[in-house]
């Protein structure tokens, strides 16, 4: 330093873990949410674009996804929220066997989930090489996997942690809570995806 | 014992060693500190450690070196080009080679040099800046260095091996798709925005929680410096536009390897839809640009005018309505593609609206100056060429905001004057002020006042023998991005000069690295505040000990140097024997928690190599993206994982 | 008009005396240009009165530095400043408000009257861009009256014309500076752009919009005439190629019409029908080859037919190699197409 100092407070007794905004993590995780909530925006922006250009959407009176595994997919996203929810509420009690519990119930979600997906992408009717409406719904399913697919990965290494005994300290816990946080965004963010896909083609 | 006690047994443990830490304050302080900090913060030695620093200095140092580098590469092609275009019809260079060169030129300035050089000061500076020992994400911000230095790799690379992509930096569609634009030079081109996209979203990731969680004590939002201001707002614009030009490019990637017709108008795509998704990057980018040199400017304008920037909330609002505004300019790019004329007014009313808040922050500096007593050493030169050659290029954009004067104007020489204007001289100007202000903290010497002096006149002078006249050869008929033009239009006395004034600003740059380097060995000894300035970062060493300050100030102002008499307060209590900042709140920066650092680690630099293996084999094949994704698991997961499963008495990131 | 004079003064001044100003803004030969030109020196002259008003206060700010008081650190009122720079701020906020919206209001009533001049037009012509030419098209409600050529454009003075604009591949721009604002033509999409040309002369246009290798050498050729000219010059071109009379052009017109060359090109009135390429009826009716590339002459003609390649590279034109005798009958047929 290069003038004498003067000391005018201590910070020794701060606690080094907060849930919530005083989390570092938490802003680096609501930084990426924006950031993929920009991309999605500007790509239904694409889509909306592309629909613009055209009578008929479909373009050339194509079938529209079929509804069933769209619909079951969406159906057990929302309810997943019901564990994560519970995940959530352990982590701010510091309720580690709880998580430990429904964390593995989480990657089992995740798997069903990528299970219904790979028929979703079986049954959209139309191939990315067909026309833009056919890249643009099936670039729109792939970004969203991709959520998915991060996110339970997230959640596989997240879990295999929380077996271990550092599953007791606050920064782990306040992960569990912020992974949590991530999950909400994935399945809010589905909502629109879900609709643009399997609903507006059918308007 | 169950599980609950035992862990219980292990929290008294615990917290009985807890009471044993060394922390700094009145028990331990002076030298012993500064010896103990420097032994935990130390950075490691060898080129293992040189991959695994987590250190914001060395990491900015880098970031600023690179991207001179390429400031130097993208300059040679300026001359090279400026060399064929100094006479008419000449066949200096032909016609696709050209194409490569202004193709490369542009590329590698927009994305390999200004963006991350402005990425490169903050992040060495603005922890210094806001009174802490590192950024928050310190791996990130090692892992955002590596991914722009292999998208630069990426690009020079191709140039080397002769497939340099020829489309123009902003690459209009259908003319980079796969049918006119056979082979992989698009690829290439699409994959460093890639590169760099996600680099410069790292790093600004990193800035945004330094800024927002990071300040010292009582360094409320109100306090702040305005260069952390500028660089919060651009930090978040980076955000919120480079997603948009990620999209475009792998759109366009799509395309070309898998077929896919987004930009194909025959299946039912649109070439528009590229320009709208670059534009809507590309316009803030150019404010992401601009807007850090504008802190640049309150800087140096408050150090050597020895008062703070007049009307700093008034500053603030400007720097925050201007990134807000950049973002509903976007179709004045596209004033020629025959869009409704009505949509166009709209954004003819928005682009000369952007130019308020830009003309307050001018009128502020100029205050600043009126109010106070300049002195013009090396960085007030560059602040005054600042204002009076980035004027001129904003108010030549104020002319092509207009729909009937930019249906003449676009793609001519006319627009090549204007962003160059505003790019040399509203973000290059400042950037050498800044270095040459900044170069006593970074490196312990002065730069030679001299020769500082004589490359001012030379850049300053150069520039606008080089630029000036490309308004004439705009008006006189001359297109952007040809390799020649014809004789008896009257463009060759514009163009001479041009290339003239190319080579006096050549000049100039390579006097301004000579000085940066004579003056590594022989410059003279910077004292820790040799310019007598206010803010934290003088407050410490030049160069700083790795630890940046030996406590944690608390500050009661806007300029904490010159307003507190006599000692520096400073809390008490961070540990010295692990890394540890201290977070605040975000508006009043109050202390809130004790944030743990991570230790020097291979994982960044490890992770990069997956992703860059993953995004260069998808130049070739699809399947890159599937197979390519688990050896980058692999490395995040490492990059996560704890070293050791034991509980420390604090949490320890090592 | 009267502001032609020293809107022209400033490149005269900078450019010698002796150039053409056919593809110069400053020519104003079409009355969008003339009015172009109007609202540009009202941008200009209030651009550098704002500009002047900085250099000013600049310049004052640094000549006062060596006063007695100063609000900075060293007196200890670096805190306060001069009552006048709060309303000066306010001042200048409000100048440069009122600025920009006096530009932007000349600058919405300028592209109106440019609209409105643009409408009632009387002459429809097709511009389809291609790398790296220009095709031309004629349209008129009589299908034997549609005229197609290429890389040079007949207009007659005084008359709108509505010229609407095609692309074959990428993004070009169609761009007479003498005449109009440029317009781009964008593959999938329909763009149009009116003219209305006001004094008679040669002016040349050029593509704006980077479309690939030879962008730079993608020019056009407006030769505005009189309107009883145009009529002539339209009826001109409707004729088919005349048969050549002299053994060597019947050679090459033999060559032409059956060899490579019909495969891309068309030529009225003999069996060559490729669309790919130009259109040749009239070819040496124009003044320049390959879209601005070269002037019309027998010796470009010679280097053009033998190797495209090596004067224009990239073009779609490939080089054929043709034998000595077969060049001198296709050039010599060539020249017939006036």
């Amino acid at each position: 330093m290069i003038r004498p100092v003067r000391f005018a407070g201590d910070v020794a007794d701060l606690p080094t873990h907060k849930f919530g905004p005083s989390s570092l993590t938490w802003w680096g995780i609501i930084a990426f949410m924006v950031i993929e909530g920009a991309a999605f925006a500007l790509a239904f922006a694409a889509y909306f674009f592309l629909m613009g250009h055209e009578q008929g959407w479909p373009p050339e009176a194509r079938r529209a996804p079929n509804l069933l595994f769209g619909t079951l997919f969406t159906i057990i996203i929302l309810l997943s929220e019901i564990p994560n929810t519970a995940v959530k509420k352990a982590a701010n009690e510091g309720d580690v066997p709880t998580i430990r519990r429904l964390m593995p119930v989480m990657v089992g979600v995740g798997v069903v989930l990528l299970i219904i997906r790979g028929f979703e992408f079986n049954n959209l009717n139309v191939r990315w090489t067909d026309d833009a409406y056919g890249s643009i719904i099936w670039a729109l399913l792939l970004l969203h996997t991709t959520h998915i697919l991060t996110d339970w990965f997230d959640t596989v290494v997240l879990a295999a942690l929380m077996r271990t005994p550092l599953a007791y300290e606050g920064r782990r816990l306040v992960d569990t809570d912020e992974n949590a946080l991530y999950w909400r965004y994935v399945w809010l963010l589905w909502i629109p995806i879900y609709l643009m896909i399997y609903w507006v083609p059918r308007l | 014992m169950t599980e609950l006690e035992r862990v219980r047994e292990e929290d008294k443990k615990l917290a009985a060693e807890r009471r044993k830490i060394a922390r700094d304050g009145p028990r331990l302080s002076g030298a012993k500190l500064e010896a103990r900090l420097e032994r935990t913060w130390k950075r490691p030695r060898g080129i293992l450690g040189w991959l695994a620093t987590v250190d914001h200095k060395e990491i900015g140092r880098r970031y600023i070196v690179t991207a001179l580098i390429f400031l130097a590469l993208g300059g040679a092609l300026a001359l090279l080009m400026r060399l064929q275009l100094a006479r008419p019809d000449n066949d200096m260079i032909g016609a696709s080679r050209f194409n490569e060169l202004f193709t490369m030129h542009g590329s590698t300035m927009m994305f390999l040099f200004v963006v991350p050089v402005m990425e490169g000061v903050a992040v060495y500076i603005i922890p210094l800046m806001l009174g802490t020992r590192s950024t928050a994400f310190p791996r990130l911000n090692a892992f955002s260095y590596y991914m722009y230095l292999f998208g630069g790799l990426l690009l020079w690379g191709a140039f080397a091996f002769n497939i340099a992509p020829d489309i123009g930096w902003f690459a209009y569609t259908p003319l980079s798709g796969p049918q006119f634009s056979p082979g992989k030079r698009a690829d290439i081109w699409a994959q460093m925005i890639t590169f760099t996209e996600v680099s410069a979203l790292a790093a600004a990731v990193v800035l945004v929680a330094t800024i927002l969680k990071t300040r010292a004590p009582g360094m409320t939002l109100a306090r702040m410096p305005l260069f952390a201001w500028a660089m919060l707002v651009v930090a978040i614009m980076i955000i919120f536009a480079m997603p948009s030009v990620a999209l475009a490019s792998s759109m366009l990637i799509s395309d070309r390897l898998v077929g896919t017709n987004f930009y194909n108008a025959y299946e039912h795509g649109d070439a528009l839809l590229w320009q709208h998704l670059f534009w809507f990057f590309g316009h803030p980018e150019v404010y992401i640009i601009f807007l850090p040199a504008t802190g640049f400017v309150s800087v140096i304008t408050e150090t050597f005018c020895r008062r703070p920037v007049f009307a700093y909330p008034v500053v603030v609002l400007a720097l925050i309505s201007t990134g807000i505004l950049a973002f509903g300019l976007w179709v004045h790019h596209m004033f020629a593609t025959g869009l409704p004329r009505v949509g166009y007014s709209f954004y003819t009313a928005a682009s000369m609206t952007v130019a308020i808040p830009t003309a307050l922050q001018i009128f502020c500096w100029l205050a600043t100056m009126w109010d106070g007593r300049p002195r013009f050493q090396v960085p007030m030169l560059y602040v005054v060429g600042f204002i009076v050659t980035f004027v001129i290029g904003g108010l030549t954009g104020v002319i092509i905001a207009s729909v009937p004067l930019d249906l003449q104007l676009h793609d001519t020489y006319f627009i090549v004057a204007h962003f160059h204007y505003v790019l040399i001289g509203g973000a290059v100007f400042p950037l050498l002020g800044i270095l040459t202000y900044w170069y006593p903290k970074i490196t312990g010497r002065m730069m030679s006042e001299t020769l500082g002096k004589i490359g001012f006149w030379m850049m300053f002078l150069g520039f606008q023998l080089a630029f000036f006249p490309m308004h004439f050869s705009g008006l006189l008929g001359m297109p952007r991005r040809v390799y020649t033009y014809p004789a008896g239009l009257g463009l060759e006395l514009p163009n001479l000069l041009s290339t003239v004034g190319a080579f006096v600003v050549a000049a100039a740059v390579l006097l301004f690295v000579i000085n940066g380097v004579y003056s590594l060995y022989r410059g003279a000894i910077a004292p820790p505040n040799p310019w007598d300035a206010a803010s934290l970062e003088w407050a410490t060493s030049s160069p700083p000990p790795d630890y940046n300050f030996a406590h944690i100030p608390v500050v009661k102002s806007r300029t904490p140097l010159w307003d507190e008499k006599g000692e520096l307060p400073v809390v008490t209590g961070l540990r010295a024997d692990e890394k540890e900042i201290l977070l605040t709140t975000v508006v009043a920066a109050a202390p809130d928690l004790r944030e743990p650092v991570p230790y020097p680690s291979l994982w960044p630099f490890i992770a990069s190599i997956a992703v860059g293996i993953v995004f260069i084999t998808s130049i070739f094949s699809p399947w890159a993206l599937t197979i390519g994704l688990i050896p980058c698991a692999i490395a995040l997961t490492a990059w996560f994982w704890p070293k050791e499963l034991k509980r420390n008495p604090e949490p320890v990131i090592s | 008009m009267r502001l032609r004079g020293p809107v022209l003064i400033l490149p005269l001044l900078l450019s010698g005396c002796d150039y053409q100003t056919y593809q110069s803004i400053f020519s104003g030969a079409a009355a969008e240009v003339r009015q172009f030109n109007i609202l540009f020196v009202i941008f200009l002259v209030i651009c550098a009165i704002m500009y002047a008003l900085v250099i000013a206060f600049l310049i004052v700010a640094i000549l006062r530095r060596h006063r007695a008081q100063a609000n900075v650190v060293e007196t200890g009122r670096h805190h306060e400043s001069d009552p006048s720079m709060r309303t000066g701020l306010i001042a200048w906020g409000v100048l440069v408000a009122t600025g920009l919206v006096a530009l932007a209001i000349a600058s919405f009533f300028t592209d109106r009257s440019m609209a409105k001049a643009a409408a009632s037009e009387k002459l429809s012509i097709t511009v389809t861009a291609n790398q790296w030419w220009w095709d031309v098209q004629y349209n008129s409600a009589e299908a034997s009256k549609t005229l197609r050529t290429a890389n040079e454009l007949h207009l007659p003075v005084g008359v709108p014309v509505r010229i609407t604009l095609h692309s074959n591949d990428v993004i070009h721009s169609f761009w007479v500076p003498s005449l109009a604002g440029k317009q781009d033509l964008i593959p999938g999409r329909e763009t149009d752009i009116t003219i209305v040309p006001r004094q008679i002369g040669i002016y040349r246009g050029q593509c704006a919009e980077f479309c690939g290798t030879q962008h730079a050498h993608m020019a056009l050729v407006v030769n505005v005439d009189t309107y009883a000219d145009f009529l002539k010059w339209w009826g001109h071109q409707l004729h088919p190629a005349s048969a050549p009379t002299a053994p060597l052009a019947q050679a090459g017109y033999r060559y032409v019409t059956t060899g490579q060359c019909a495969t891309c090109h068309s030529i009225g009135g003999t069996s060559a029908g490729g669309r790919v390429g130009p259109d040749l009826t009239h070819l040496a009716s124009r003044r320049t080859i390959a879209a601005g590339t070269m002037p019309m002459s027998k010796g470009n003609l010679y280097g053009w037919v033998e190797d495209p390649q090596s004067i224009k590279p990239g073009s779609r034109m490939p080089t054929i190699g043709l034998e000595p005798n077969q060049l001198h009958a296709v050039v010599a047929y060539l020249e017939t197409l006036k």
